[in-house]
């Protein structure tokens, strides 16, 4: 077995892991925050605020889930975020330090993953790019490709190439790729928006397991509130015009959550009813 | 006949009217030669060696001239591509020489290089380069943003990201200027033979017509269709192995 030779979090077991996120969690460090993060497009009459001044914190190993209405500036801010774009105003801190280019310890899943996913190569190719890039020695790619694509339930597809996966399949891909990467915070912009039903209840699942193993730190953006809430310790409830906080809701109900009862419990259904009805209102 | 035989009828039946009119007396023209006499130039040609080397000296010339292009055209059109701010610059530049012929040339590469194959190459580059460097600019350019946020998130080093992401994603379409390039080269190396490069089957076929063996002219023309249409075909085999997004489409197709 090569689990002893892998690096910090992934090699945890479940139960240590969510210890060690609730030891953690005793002195809650921020990974990332913003400070009056201000974006506008355009100049003079045609200047539109796309994100207005929006102030919040993460702290680490947390799972911030950022609902909105489409034109709220969810994508935008995600990009903010990674570091993609320069805010027009205010700034974005991640580990303290003022966020101004993309790293890899931010690893970002695109909704697209037919656009973020190099089709030339195969499943096996795409992880070993982050691989590739971020220094990990050649000998070591199979064995750790074999784990992540395990991981990601994918061992069967590793020689295949994105045109032959279904999207749910090509998301796990790009999933995959960006756990290569190791990061600390994972940055998911409506990640499972474009998939059915039942792929995206078995997708969550999985990211919200992931993420409890590892103490990845996720910022996950999408505009459905029940997906939102189901996988939140926390819910940013944004309106648009121009894209603006408008509640921070603590989510209270314990981990592992079902999809099946976390769903019908009352807590749940209560928040529900109160994001619905701020999305509602603005 | 079955349907992959119906396009030989055509030139089956010029062939047969050609060789026919050279029999009627009276129709007989000299400087049609006829295609017996031609084929039997051809082979003549082929046995004794001289199409040959004819041959191998305007295929020198034609891919010496269009690996010099190719390279110059995806070097600076990737880098135009990722810089539009440089591409602003010289774009005016490039636009103003492009339309100048390239046979326009053959005096100054005359003067550079003398008679021989570097200054036919020469010309050949320069009429290859630009379908080669403008398909790469749009092709740099069309590559999809979030390709490149992919590279920019993983901080891949510059070497990287043009080995990695952007030539294997505008290869496709770098490959249609490639075999562009490639038919041209082949157009313009002979072109050069003909005016007056003293070599290769351009050379050939001007001695032919000028000694009046119209039957030797023929034979090459002839033999420069068939020679072209085999360099476009090989190209294009070879471009389709090398081509990852072809490669994929293929797998694709077989599902």
């Amino acid at each position: 077995m090569k689990e002893h030779t892998r690096s910090a979090p992934g090699s945890t077991s479940t139960a240590a892991a969510i210890q060690e996120s609730s030891r953690n969690a005793v002195p809650p460090q921020i990974a990332i925050s913003t400070n009056e993060l201000t974006m506008a497009f355009g100049h003079g009459g045609a200047r539109r605020t796309i994100i207005d001044a929006m102030s919040f914190q993460v702290r680490q190993g947390e799972f911030l889930c950022i609902v909105g209405a489409s034109g709220c500036g969810k994508t935008t801010l995600l990009r903010l975020l990674a570091g993609l774009a320069r805010p027009t105003g205010g700034s974005v801190e991640f580990m303290g330090q003022t966020v101004l280019e993309p790293a890899r310890e931010r690893a970002i899943v695109f909704q697209d993953y037919g656009r973020a996913l190099l089709p030339w190569r195969t499943v096996g190719g795409n992880i070993a790019l982050a691989l590739e890039t971020c220094g990990v020695p050649k000998d070591r790619h199979d064995g750790r490709i074999r784990e992540l694509a395990a991981t990601m339930g994918l061992s069967h597809a590793i020689d295949h190439y994105p045109v032959q996966l279904s999207g749910g399949m090509q998301q796990r891909v790009q999933i995959a790729r960006c756990l290569a990467q190791e990061p600390t915070l994972l940055l998911m912009d409506e990640p499972f928006g474009a998939l059915d039903a039942i792929t995206r209840q078995g997708l969550q699942d999985e990211v919200a397991r992931l993420a409890l193993e590892r103490g990845t730190t996720v910022v996950f953006i999408t505009h459905d509130l029940e997906e939102a809430i189901y996988l939140g310790d926390r819910v940013v409830v944004l309106a648009a015009n121009p894209g603006r906080i408008i509640e921070d809701i603590d989510i209270d109900i314990p981990r592992p959550r079902n999809q099946l009862t976390t769903r019908e419990d009352s807590r749940f259904l209560a928040h529900r009813h109160h994001v619905y009805g701020l999305m509602e209102g603005h | 006949m079955t349907g992959r035989f119906v396009g030989v009828i055509v030139p089956v039946a010029i062939l047969l009217a050609w060789e026919g009119l050279w029999h009627i007396p009276g129709a007989r023209m000299e400087s049609l030669s006829h295609p017996v006499a031609v084929f039997q130039a051809l082979f003549h040609g082929l046995l004794d060696g001289t199409i040959l080397t004819s041959t191998y000296q305007t295929f020198q010339a034609a891919l010496l001239g269009f690996a010099i292009a190719a390279i110059l055209g995806i070097v600076v059109g990737v880098f135009l591509g990722l810089a539009p701010s440089v591409e602003r610059i010289v774009g005016p530049s490039i636009d103003a020489m492009r339309p100048v012929p390239s046979v326009a040339l053959i005096p100054l590469s005359l003067m550079i290089f003398g008679f021989g194959v570097r200054m036919e190459a020469l010309v050949v580059a320069f009429a290859c380069v630009w379908p080669v460097l403008i398909i790469t600019v749009s092709a740099v350019r069309g590559i999809d943003t979030e390709l490149l946020n992919v590279a920019r998130v993983l901080q891949m080093t510059m070497v990287d990201r043009v080995r990695k992401i952007i030539l294997p994603a505008a290869l496709a379409r770098i490959a249609v200027g490639l075999q562009l390039a490639l038919a041209i080269s082949l157009v313009v190396a002979v072109t050069v033979e003909i005016v007056l490069n003293p070599r290769g089957l351009g050379h050939g076929m001007m001695s032919a017509q000028q000694a009046m063996r119209f039957d030797q002219m023929y034979a090459q023309l002839l033999w420069i269709g068939v020679v072209g249409w085999g360099l476009s075909y090989l190209g294009q085999a070879f471009l389709d192995a090398c081509s990852p997004v072809q490669r994929v489409s293929r797998i694709k197709g077989q599902q």
